[in-house]
């Protein structure tokens, strides 16, 4: 029953963008609905997964060693969650962000995005290598196919390649480390491996391997190359998609090798934690650098999945240590987090599309002062900035409430503990200043350039689906306690024998104080409310004419903290050459290049390309040449053959 | 059950009138012992409590850049001190809604007044306000971990992840584990003088917007919204001045000795804080994230010796 509504909501989210393709569907609303809809069945399925014992649907395929096994598990259904939910609403804001009348690729891209959901359904229960492998695929594909939608930009073109390159990469090693788990196990299906694999050596080169292919769908770094480039360069609803969702799956294989092996060596979990923890607190001081709002996005969703691993990293290292209540807390600050990050990472892509929209630039230092003109997309991109930056009241806090507490909890046996607990406030204070930076500098001041005077605010579908993802971030964050049944059970599987987190954490005293200082808030505002005031220009210093060419910068907000960091970032700056008596106007400028992509993989490849290049010499094109290399061959094996 | 809860609402809102009324006059001892030690009279005591009457019944005025997110700050910097109030333990051993992990939401609750106050400095859109806002949230950074890492100290030490049982143990341990806490001390009391804007990081009576850090994010603010400001700064003091109180202090179990006790440890506080500021004077700017480094090593140096030398309790 389950698993036939499961497998109709994977058929309608596939389907839903072909009437568009046939030209019956304007707009995408026909498809908006058929996805709300298969969130409707997805959501439904995950509800009773949770609540009852799973269930298991496995049936005959022809390809070799594969079946077409889904087992319905509470993981794979937490995992489903966001993965039915966001995508209708992003489809909804695609309606009015994306119309056909602007974009003749619109109903292409809203065909990918139906299969993209479909194979990202089934990944969240699959349970056959093969059958992960082709979602998995169909998944890349039809992402560098939305990445790809506006190609006549070099710019698009450039980035989707780079997606396609580093997508291919991943799918690469997991071929070597599925088969590597399928010599384990005996045959594709996935599941528990036998005690003693994953210290030998075939399991240290298989974790590897895994850890390199989900890296580079998750955006760790140093393999994060593509987030950054793609996010940009992609519609503002499919970068959220990207980044909630797609980034996800990455995590989602992570926990799956997790659940497999019931004793993973100390330091599985002590690279994951390092890694996550780098990618964490860098990934911070890269958003910090950039000008591009969708580009500084891209790179806190590299923190973010940095955070995600630095609690799975804690998760692990407690199973091989034996403690249940550290598995049990990280574990469920990083599940809890993959749900919580796909709310306000979609909804602050979906703030910075209608930004773009309006205003027609991204660059922070042409935006400013657009909280009078959008209000509504303003107050949303708040409540999303405040998420993220995992400050109270809202949902980004409470998933870093529970890696911290797993951090301090592994702290009696593990002193590495206290250097994630390092990494996680300096994460912290990173984000408070980066998101300070992104909703200050965009939002509040004055316009710092004539088109963000015009901008107007958003039509309705796209502020609905901004408020429904601002309600869930609030929801999640005022009553944690209504998401803590559904972590423990999902939780249950990574570990025997674990304690309920209810017992560990009490989220209802957390959420007594947050509504405690709500009220405390309330009432300082009546307190303010019948005050008498007048308006005047900011308070200047003296200066007789102000203009808002004299604001604070993007940049300069940056560059107290990007000082510390530049071993790390490497920053180029454009010095003001200044010459003469009476110099000329000149300008100061700074930028923050990826150092990974433009200053290591693009110097390796262009000089690998140089390199192979000679080779071409071999590869004429002309006939006679191949058959003189045949008859070449011919003659040296029969040498061969005869001595 | 209901005697518990009982307990627990009466305590908590001792706390929180204690901290509503007697903060201003925090405040006002630093400046009385800063004016004695320079030689000069000084305001009266209650100086603070002037000037917030005054400024309730002043007129407010507001830039024509600002919008709805200038208010927010005022209204945070006074809503969450005093919903932090009730996390703290200050005369007993325990905070009145202490739970498991609530240091973290101690300490993340003033992350998000800080986050609110620059943003509202960013709301008016001047250069000035831009620049403090840039300076707090860069050191605020820095000073985070070295709050984090005391805090990763004290619960291994203590083996408990709430404020109250985590401070009661500190405060128990002086003998067992002095060089650790006088390490997380150390630490911490630089925490808060630069979370107050105390000199020697930023002089709260300075004019040169130029030098500032924190009055210059609030230069725009005028009336009652400056006076819930200015409240708010005070609860602050008094609020994380606390932490550093209960560390130095054993609780004897006795309500009688405790809360006097406590209450004369916040006093002499204050008195410190005057004393650091009249002999001290202010760093300069590119110090400041030095001074930061120190307090963040100085946690960590306690947090290594405790590793190094388990401690029985």
């Amino acid at each position: 029953m389950l698993a036939s509504l499961f497998l109709a909501t994977v058929l309608i989210a596939a389907l839903s963008g072909l009437p568009g393709l046939l030209g019956k569907d304007l707009d995408g609303k026909g498809a908006a609905r058929l996805l709300a809809l298969s969130a409707l069945g997805g959501l439904g399925v995950a509800g009773a997964t949770l609540a009852g014992p799973g269930w298991a649907l496995d049936l005959a395929w022809s390809l070799p060693g594969a079946r077409f096994t889904l087992r319905g598990d509470a993981l794979g259904a937490l995992f489903l969650m966001p993965v039915a939910l966001v995508p209708a609403i992003l489809a909804h804001y695609g309606t009015a962000y994306w119309p056909d009348s602007e974009h003749d690729r619109a109903p292409t891209l809203r065909f990918c995005f139906g299969l993209a959901v479909a194979a990202i359904t089934l990944l969240c229960f699959a349970a056959n290598a093969i059958l992960f492998l082709v979602a998995w695929e169909v998944m890349a594909i039809t992402c560098f196919l939305m990445v790809a939608s506006e190609d006549r930009d070099a710019e698009v073109r450039e980035a989707s390649w780079i997606y396609l390159v580093a997508a291919h990469t991943g799918t690469l090693c997991l071929f070597g480390g599925f088969a590597l788990v399928a010599s384990a196990r005996g045959s594709f299906d996935l599941g528990p491996i036998p005690m003693g694999w994953a210290s030998g050596l075939p399991g240290t080169l298989a974790f590897l391997l895994f850890l390199m292919g989900f890296s580079l769908k998750a955006g760790l770094m140093p393999v994060h190359v593509w987030l950054p480039v793609a996010h940009a360069a992609a519609p503002s609803h499919v970068s959220a998609f990207l980044s909630g969702l797609i980034t996800k799956m990455g995590i989602l294989g992570l926990v799956r090798v997790m659940t497999w092996i019931p004793d993973p060596p100390l330091w599985w979990g002590g690279t994951l934690l390092t890694v996550g923890g780098l990618s964490a607190v860098l990934g911070l001081a890269f958003a910090l650098g950039q000008r591009d709002m969708k580009r500084a996005l891209a790179y806190s969703t590299i923190e973010n999945i940095g955070l995600i691993a630095m609690g799975l990293g804690l998760a692990g290292v407690g199973k091989s240590t034996g403690n249940g209540t550290l598995v049990m807390l990280a574990g469920s600050g990083a599940l809890l987090h993959v749900l919580n990050h796909s709310l306000f990472k979609s909804l602050l892509f979906l703030g910075a599309g209608s930004v773009a929209h309006a205003t027609g630039t991204r660059n922070l230092e042409r935006l400013g002062g657009l909280l009078k003109t959008m209000p509504w997309t303003g107050a949303l991109f708040l409540v999303g900035a405040t998420a993220i930056a995992g400050l109270p009241p809202f949902n980004g806090f409470v998933s870093e409430w529970l890696i911290y507490l797993g951090a301090f909890q592994s702290l009696p046996g593990w002193a590495w503990g206290a250097c994630a607990i390092f990494a996680l406030c300096l994460a912290g204070g990173l984000a408070l200043a980066t998101f300070a930076r992104l909703f200050g500098i965009t939002f509040l001041g004055e316009p710092r350039s004539e088109t963000t005077h015009l901008a107007d605010e958003s039509p309705q579908p796209m502020l609905s689906a901004m408020k429904l993802l601002a309600a869930g971030c609030a929801l999640i964050g005022l009553a944690p306690f209504l998401v803590f049944p559904v972590l423990d059970r999902a939780v249950s599987s990574l570990g025997p024998n674990l304690p309920y987190l209810r017992t560990q954490a009490s989220p209802g005293l957390l959420s007594l104080v947050n509504a405690l200082g709500l009220g405390f808030a309330w009432i300082a505002w009546l307190s303010l409310r019948n005050m008498a005031s007048r308006p005047s220009g900011t308070w200047d210093c003296g200066y007789a004419a102000p203009t808002s060419r004299i604001q604070y910068t993007a940049s300069s907000f940056a560059q107290l903290l990007e000082e510390p960091f530049r071993w790390a970032l490497w920053p180029v700056r454009h010095l003001p050459r200044i010459r003469g008596l009476f110099p000329g106007p000149s300008h100061f400028r700074t930028e923050v290049p990826d150092p990974v992509l433009d200053r290591g993989l693009k110097p390796l490849f262009t000089v690998s390309s140089w390199v192979l290049g000679w080779m071409r010499v071999l590869q004429a094109g002309h006939l006679p040449i191949y058959l003189l290399y045949v008859v070449l061959t011919l003659v040296a094996l029969l040498a061969w053959t005869l001595t | 059950m209901i005697r518990s809860a009982l307990i627990t609402l009466a305590l908590g809102l001792v706390q929180l009138a204690l901290v509503l009324i007697l903060s201003p006059l925090l405040l006002g001892i630093v400046s009385r012992v800063k004016a004695m030690a320079a030689g000069r009279v000084g305001p009266p005591l209650l100086q603070l409590y002037y000037d917030l009457a005054k400024l309730a019944r002043k007129d407010a005025v507001f830039s024509r850049s600002t919008t709805w997110v200038f208010l927010v700050g005022p209204l945070a910097a006074v809503a969450i001190p005093a919903s932090a109030a009730l996390l703290v333990p200050m005369g007993s051993g325990r905070g009145p809604l202490g739970f498991t992990g609530d240091l973290i939401l101690f300490a993340y609750l003033f992350a998000m007044a800080r986050f609110l106050t620059v943003l509202s400095a960013l709301d008016t859109g001047s250069s000035f306000e831009g620049m403090g806002a840039a300076r707090e949230v860069a050191y605020s950074a820095l000073a985070e971990p070295a709050l984090f890492l005391g805090l990763a100290a004290l619960a291994s030490f203590s083996g408990s992840l709430s404020l109250g049982p985590l401070l009661t143990a500190a405060g128990q341990g002086w003998g067992v584990a002095s060089g650790p806490l006088i390490l997380v001390l150390a630490g911490w009391a630089l925490v808060f003088l630069v979370e107050n804007c105390r000199i020697p990081f930023d002089d709260p009576n300075t004019h040169l917007e130029l030098t500032m850090i924190h009055e210059v994010m609030v230069l725009d603010h005028s009336g009652p919204p400056l006076g819930l400001v200015l409240y708010g700064a005070s609860m602050k003091f008094m609020v994380l001045g606390t932490l550093l109180v209960k560390v130095c202090l054993p609780t004897s179990g006795n309500p009688w000795i405790d809360w006097p006790a406590f209450l004369l440890g916040l006093g002499a506080l204050a008195v410190g804080v005057g004393l650091v500021e009249s002999v001290m004077a202010r760093l300069r700017l590119n110090r400041v994230p030095q001074l930061l480094v120190v307090a963040v090593l100085s946690c960590a140096f306690a947090f290594l010796m405790l590793l190094l030398q388990p401690v029985s309790k």
